[in-house]
């Protein structure tokens, strides 16, 4: 790898041993008896000090496997060492050049099992790796509030235009490319608000909602139109699109549908699936004054399942004033998906974990309102398809717990909006839209798809890379190149 | 956008509203309903879409005030707009021509049931209409009802209109007297229990509209979930029309029922800041 002048001096500039001398940064957070009076982020972010420090530690090694890590492949390597040597802008157009939206991944990426478990630190020296997060995020920041956002040069202006169903983070990754190669790209979203589970899943405070909407606001800038309220196979179907003259169709609808485990109970009331207590919080506002929208606060929640969904839940109800907030998993802390910081931080707030547990039915006041759960206990078996142990429920091992609030956090299933809407498009048993390979082409002309919609549940940068090869896809095909 | 054009009174705390909506208006199908919010801090709450007009590019929805949102919706003046009006969502009505309809509406269950009325009257069946209310003040539509109606029958509890009882026995009265095909029943869901507990006695395929709780209207909260032939369905994608005969109205009647502490509550702080005001 040929390197810059400058980057050779910054290398020469320590030695590697005093580089691996620095210990891995720690990241500044809210108090955890402070943070469950509010909603504010809980992680701070990393003072300039404290990144450059932590820019240093990184060895820019000449063949960087965690590149490999990223989904994206964002050069990680480069944007650090424009950190330590100060440049923290330029650091943010390199991250650009691989993801638009650095603020939000550098929050929400499970960098733990991507580019952070492959870094040399991590993987061949034993030790804590560079924290690429914390860093991605903190240049994010600093760009933001600088003021001097950079926005991408844009293609050639091309009149022809292209449509993207959803404002998730698939389609405005998609669209942001779209944009930037030229067309006139407009993102049709159901909900009244843009983001996708963004918006109304993720909770303030480990995402922010100034922050995606600063991101979307550069969108808009590039030219990209955004319709609020229109859901694409309702209010308007694929016919009426290509009839007001779309080329091109990138679907970026989610998966949207919650799962049940169907067991006895499970419709009573005060059980909810996650997407509902969230979607109450965060997109209808219930806990704040003045909204109208209604919401349950219990005092005793449990929380069914093991994932990002099901952390950013239970610490939703602490924040609400549950004196107990529970996770009912029927796995063990290794198998959990959540990132692990989530699961850190939901420890630090108090949070309990009943792991190898699992419901068998709920039980009811008079009133209907849920007031027991009747579990069981697991142990761990063979490990199944999905390569993780299989849980095996212990004999005799029934016991039951008081719970006036149950949220089932159990996985998803693709939006059938589209779909049903389109017959013609291929879709696989589960659901999910069919597409060939890195095209993300869909079997229908002009058709293509990325994002939870083809994947199933997944995750914000997997959604954005299939965004963003998507729209290369559709521009190859409408160029003709 | 979503500008109101018109605006009337049909009873006591009931009001019909004509809106720009111009995509709905083309897509709209009976059965069909849309949502609505006001303000930015308001709630999102489902509107059958009663009629449309797809040339002047407008829909028409009927409120019955019950709560902070729908008082908030009434209060709407001709020339101001509802914030986010979203659909058409739902799964429209199977029409068909069957013979004889019997359309049984309950309260401002008849605002949804006048499209469906309309559309099976459309199909060439005979339509036998009973519509019900506890007093006379709270029977709307009965005009509109009566234009797609070959014979109409109204019952109140106090009988203060019509005839004096149940809609049940209203019900039983034309069953007992001809043939009837299908029914549509629509209106509270005690009430909607009832009369399909007296259409099953008779063997007659009935369908009802299910006002359960939503947020999204798309599939995505799974807050509108009912149990239908012993399956979990959620109302807005999967209807809200089922078979009468095969849903758990009991379950029905407890989930409604959820969210009244909290929704008391609601309109109670709403009412006295508007005295406060
Ligand atoms: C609570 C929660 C926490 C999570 N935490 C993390 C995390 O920490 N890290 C991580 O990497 N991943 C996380 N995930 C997963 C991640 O959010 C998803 O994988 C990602 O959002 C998928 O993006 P998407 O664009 O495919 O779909 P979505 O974000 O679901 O967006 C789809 C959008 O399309 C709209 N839409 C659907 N159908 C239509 C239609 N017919 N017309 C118009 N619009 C339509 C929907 O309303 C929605 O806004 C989390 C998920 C949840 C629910
Ligand atoms: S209203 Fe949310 S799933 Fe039906």
């Amino acid at each position: 790898m040929i390197r810059d002048e400058w980057r050779k001096e910054l290398r020469k500039s320590m030695t590697a041993k005093e580089r691996m001398a620095i210990k891995r940064v720690v990241m500044p957070m809210e108090d955890p008896i402070e943070r469950l009076k509010g909603n504010t982020e809980v992680n701070k972010g990393l003072s300039v000090f404290e990144a450059v420090k932590e820019a240093q530690r990184c060895l820019d090694c000449a063949n960087p496997p965690c590149i490999q890590g990223c989904p994206v492949g964002v050069d990680i390597p480069t944007f650090i060492k424009y950190i330590e040597a100060g440049d923290f802008l330029k650091s943010a157009q390199v991250i650009k050049q691989s993801n638009l939206f650095p603020a939000i991944c550098g929050r929400v990426c499970p960098q733990e099992v991507q580019c952070e478990k492959n870094c040399i630190y991590f993987d061949k020296l034993n030790k804590e790796p560079v924290a690429i997060g914390y860093l991605e995020r903190f240049v994010a920041d600093y760009e933001r509030e600088s003021g001097t956002t950079y926005i991408p040069e844009i293609g050639k202006i091309s009149q022809v235009k292209v449509a993207v169903v959803g404002s998730g983070p698939a389609g405005i990754a998609a669209a942001g490319d779209l944009a930037r190669y030229g067309y006139q790209v407009s993102v049709y979203e159901a909900l009244h608000e843009l983001g996708g589970v963004l918006r109304y899943g993720i909770p303030e405070f480990r995402l922010p909602n100034h922050i995606i909407e600063f991101e979307i606001d550069n969108l808009k800038k590039i030219g990209v139109k955004f319709y609020t309220n229109i859901i694409i196979g309702k209010t308007l179907s694929h016919d009426d699109l290509k009839e007001s003259g779309y080329k091109a169709f990138f679907i970026g609808s989610g998966a949207g549908l919650p799962k049940f485990m169907n067991i006895p109970g499970e419709n009573h009331v005060g059980i909810m699936s996650a997407n509902e207590y969230l979607t109450r919080i965060n997109l209808m506002g219930a806990a704040k004054q003045d909204y109208d929208t209604p919401v349950f606060y219990g005092r005793n929640v449990a929380v069914i399942g093991g994932g990002n969904t099901a952390m950013d839940s239970v610490r939703t109800a602490k924040r609400l004033g549950a004196e107990r907030a529970m996770i009912i998993y029927r796995r063990s802390f290794n198998e959990m998906p959540a990132r692990k910081e989530e699961i850190k931080h939901a420890m630090e707030e108090g949070v309990e974990f009943l792991n190898l547990n699992e419901p068998v039915e709920y039980l009811a006041d008079e009133n209907g309102r849920v007031n027991r759960i009747k579990l069981r206990r697991m142990e761990l078996g063979e490990p199944d398809a999905s390569g993780r142990c299989r849980p095996v429920p212990l004999k005799d091992s029934e016991y039951s717990l008081q719970a006036d609030m149950v949220i089932v956090s159990i996985g998803v299933s693709p939006n059938p909006l589209i779909s049903m809407h389109m017959p013609e498009l291929k879709v696989t048993p589960s659901g999910t839209i069919e597409v060939c390979g890195e095209l993300m082409k869909a079997n229908v002309e002009g058709f293509y798809a990325g994002g939870d919609i083809v994947r199933g549940g997944a995750t914000v940068i997997a959604a954005m890379g299939d965004g963003r090869k998507a729209a290369f896809a559709i521009h190859r095909y409408l160029s003709g190149i | 956008m979503n500008k109101v054009i018109a605006k009337e009174n049909l009873g006591k705390n009931v009001v019909r509203f004509e809106i720009e909506a111009p995509l709905i208006s083309r897509k709209r199908q009976p059965g069909n309903f849309v949502i609505v919010k006001i303000g930015r801090k308001g709630e999102r709450i489902p509107l059958t879409i009663t009629g449309s007009d797809a040339e002047k590019g407008t829909i028409s929805l009927i409120v019955q005030i019950v709560g902070v949102s729908s008082h908030k919706i009434a209060s709407l003046k001709v020339g101001e707009t509802v914030t986010d009006v979203v659909g058409p969502l739902g799964r429209p009505t199977h029409i068909e021509k069957v013979g004889t309809v019997l359309c049984a509406g309950g309260g401002v269950g008849i605002a949804p049931l006048l499209p469906i009325a309309e559309a099976f009257h459309e199909a060439g069946n005979r339509i036998v209409t009973v519509l019900a209310a506890r007093t006379k003040e709270l029977v709307i539509l009965e005009k509109e009802m009566r234009a797609f109606s070959d014979e109409l029958l109204v019952m109140t509890d106090d009988g203060s209109q019509g005839m004096k009882g149940l809609i049940t026995e209203g019900m039983e009265q034309i069953i007992r007297r001809e043939t009837i095909h299908k029914a549509v029943t629509i209106g509270p869901a005690i009430m909607m229990k009832y009369t399909s507990l007296l259409t099953k006695k008779y063997n007659i395929p009935t369908i009802a509209s299910l006002n359960t709780i939503m947020i999204d209207g798309t599939g995505m909260c799974g807050a509108c979930r009912v149990t239908v032939a012993g399956q979990r369905k959620f109302a807005c994608i999967d209807g809200p029309e089922f078979n009468a005969h095969e849903v758990d109205f009991d379950e029905l009647l407890i989930r409604l029922a959820g969210y009244k502490k909290e929704e008391k509550y609601n309109y109670g702080e709403f009412l006295k800041g508007k005295v406060a005001n």
